[in-house]
């Protein structure tokens, strides 16, 4: 225990001691948490429109004002022909074209029907897609109100229509940050104990002190422990400041309790520090352990499940996915913050996190070794 | 008069691969003695003394540091030795303090034993005022001197020291050296690699290295009469001569 205060006190006064490591922490945090949720919304919103009206009608006009004023388009090009709005997807000044047909008016009253037509830029699938669905969505809409002002509505239809009405549980307003910002804590918390960690104990190696400690009576455990513990509260200490953000910038209040995100971010921690450690066991100077950390947290990430929903990866990615402890957390902050799950719920991913906690930290401390040869 | 041998090594060799670093070597180093060990870049100095620390597993042989088995109780071998390696391995954004309580601490003083060394140490090392300066901006020579200090903070048994001069002026080194004898005189026994041949006469006894092997031991005196040379350096060129191996 002893030996351990003295391994702490050190540890500690040399992270509090480097103005870097300080400003990356708390910076860091804050910047990646005030900004990355803004951008990281799936939303599509400003879609450049171009519009071809043969019809210069007072219908269509009304159809483009009220798309515009979906607030999801803006109207970028008004050409006359079809080919000149295919120009202007060309130079990349608008991203979909609306064509609307000689005599839509005149169709529309005469006929009781009419034709668009809609040609979408698909370089950029996700736009491309909700681009085309938001404005069938709103034409629809425009259908609606056609039919409503024209024809008197029957006692009882005589077409059945199937009217769905979806209400959407968990996150009733479906707000992204929500969703998001609990992920992009995990991802930040997880950065910061697996390469902090990786990066301080290569140092030792490359300044020549690991050689004094390991010439020393200090048991492996011993250091270990003195370099998890002081990343351990670090971390800790960024999903405070992360939490606190989250509630005073965003006003996510987690439905469940504080304390059962940390107590899965405690054991969590455990396990990402455990991969750090395991990291620099292996690497021999700062740059590799940056590089393999930063590789090996990429992965993660992206196979988390924070930008993408695991069910719609490739079943082999889906088990990847299962030998990757940040989607665990991301899951559970996720369930905690929408759902209010407790301890209780989370039974399973406390499991895997254990799990991966032992395999991390015994093969770090198996292959750390005082002795060579 | 048989006096107490704290080092023993009785054919101890270290292979890394088809490459014999060091060869069945066989020496003793009694208490309190000044034990010089010489050889050129490459013959083994710093292999052997890693064994000897517990730093590295010997391939074969027998050693014995402060009574214990360098195969089996290398735990016990690290409370009873000091060692300074080659490359400075104190905390450099630490203070001087700061260091010394670190590994005085970690060897198991008492907080009265650290607060008592610390005072002495800085007295010692003329470093009044200066106990809160971050060791990065001490000069060389004065780091060197520190962490000699401190390598011998827990009063060891042996100290271990890899080229400890290397680079020091040699006013310092004459000051540093005057260390090293006021701590043979409290019985620690200095276990010590040089490449300056004036240092090594300083040393109760010498031994030479080439191509892994001891190929000279005796006292300073002893070594210049055999191969009949004014100095060290002239018995250092003799057998540094023959060796086959390329330095580093």
């Amino acid at each position: 225990m002893r030996m351990l205060k003295f391994l702490l006190q050190k540890e500690l006064k040399q992270i509090f001691r480097d103005p870097g490591i300080i400003r990356v922490l708390f910076i860091m945090p804050m910047v990646q948490l005030l900004i990355l949720p803004l951008a990281a919304d799936y939303e599509i919103k400003n879609i450049n429109l171009g519009v071809v009206d043969h019809d210069h009608s007072e219908y269509s006009r009304k159809l483009v004002n009220k798309i515009v004023a979906s607030g999801y388009f803006r109207l970028k090009d008004y050409s006359p022909t079809f080919k000149q709005g295919l120009k202007a997807i060309e130079l990349d000044k608008t991203d979909l074209i609306l064509e609307i047909p000689t005599h839509f008016e005149r169709d529309l009253v005469d006929e009781n029907k009419s034709t668009l037509f809609v040609a979408v830029d698909a370089i950029n699938g996700v736009k491309a897609g909700l681009g085309g669905a938001y404005l069938q969505q709103i034409i629809g809409g425009y259908n609606q109100d056609v039919r409503d002002q024209w024809i008197q509505t029957p006692r009882y239809d005589q077409q059945p229509t199937i009217d769905v009405v979806s209400s959407d549980w968990y996150n009733p307003n479906m707000n992204y940050r929500v969703f998001m910002v609990p992920g992009i804590l995990v991802m930040l918390v997880t950065m910061i104990g697996s390469s902090f960690a990786a990066n301080n104990i290569v140092r030792e190696k490359e300044m020549g002190t690991i050689e004094q400690i390991n010439v020393s009576p200090i048991k492996k455990y011993q250091f270990i422990l003195g370099k998890l513990i002081p990343f351990w509260l670090l971390a800790i200490n960024i999903l405070t400041i992360g939490l606190i953000i989250a509630r005073v910038i965003y006003g996510i209040v987690p439905l469940g309790s504080y304390f059962t995100i940390y107590a899965f971010a405690s054991i969590y921690l455990i396990a990402i520090l455990g991969l750090g450690l395991l990291l620099s066991t292996y690497a021999q100077t700062q740059q590799q352990s940056m590089l393999v950390s930063f590789f090996v947290t990429m992965i993660f990430n992206l196979l988390s499940g924070l930008y993408t929903p695991i069910e719609s990866m490739p079943v082999w990615a889906q088990w990847v996915t299962k030998f990757n402890p940040v989607s665990y957390f991301i899951e559970v902050m996720r369930m905690v913050m929408l759902k209010g799950s407790g301890l209780a719920d989370i039974g399973f991913q406390i499991l895997a996190i254990l799990g991966f906690a032992v395999f991390f930290n015994g093969w770090a401390i198996l292959n750390y070794s005082k002795r060579t040869g | 008069m048989q006096k107490e041998k704290v080092i023993t090594a009785k054919d101890l060799t270290k292979r890394f691969g088809d490459f014999t670093a060091v060869d069945k070597i066989t020496f003793d180093v009694e208490k309190g003695e000044i034990f010089g060990f010489l050889g050129a870049n490459g013959a083994g100095k710093t292999t052997a003394m890693r064994m000897l620390c517990g730093l590295l597993l010997p391939t074969s042989g027998l050693a014995t540091v402060a009574g214990f088995d360098v195969f089996k109780q290398t735990e016990q071998i690290k409370k009873n030795i000091g060692y300074m390696s080659q490359k400075f391995s104190l905390y450099e954004d630490l203070t001087i303090t700061e260091n010394i309580r670190f590994y005085a601490g970690i060897y198991g003083l008492t907080d009265e034993r650290i607060k008592e060394k610390t005072g002495l140490l800085i007295k010692q090392l003329h470093l009044q005022g200066q106990e809160k300066t971050l060791v990065r901006a001490l000069p060389l020579g004065w780091k060197q001197k520190l962490a000699f200090s401190i390598a011998i903070v827990h009063d060891p048994a042996i100290v271990f020291l890899d080229e400890p001069t290397g680079g020091v002026d040699p006013i310092t080194r004459r000051e540093f050296w005057g260390l090293i004898y006021e701590a043979s005189a409290k019985g620690i026994t200095i276990f010590v690699t040089t490449h300056y041949m004036d240092e090594a006469e300083y040393c109760n006894r010498v031994s030479v290295m080439v191509d892994g092997r001891i190929d000279a031991l005796d006292t300073p005196a002893n070594l210049m009469k055999d191969y009949s040379a004014a100095s060290m350096d002239g018995v250092f060129l003799q057998l540094a001569r023959k060796a086959v191996r390329t330095g580093d």
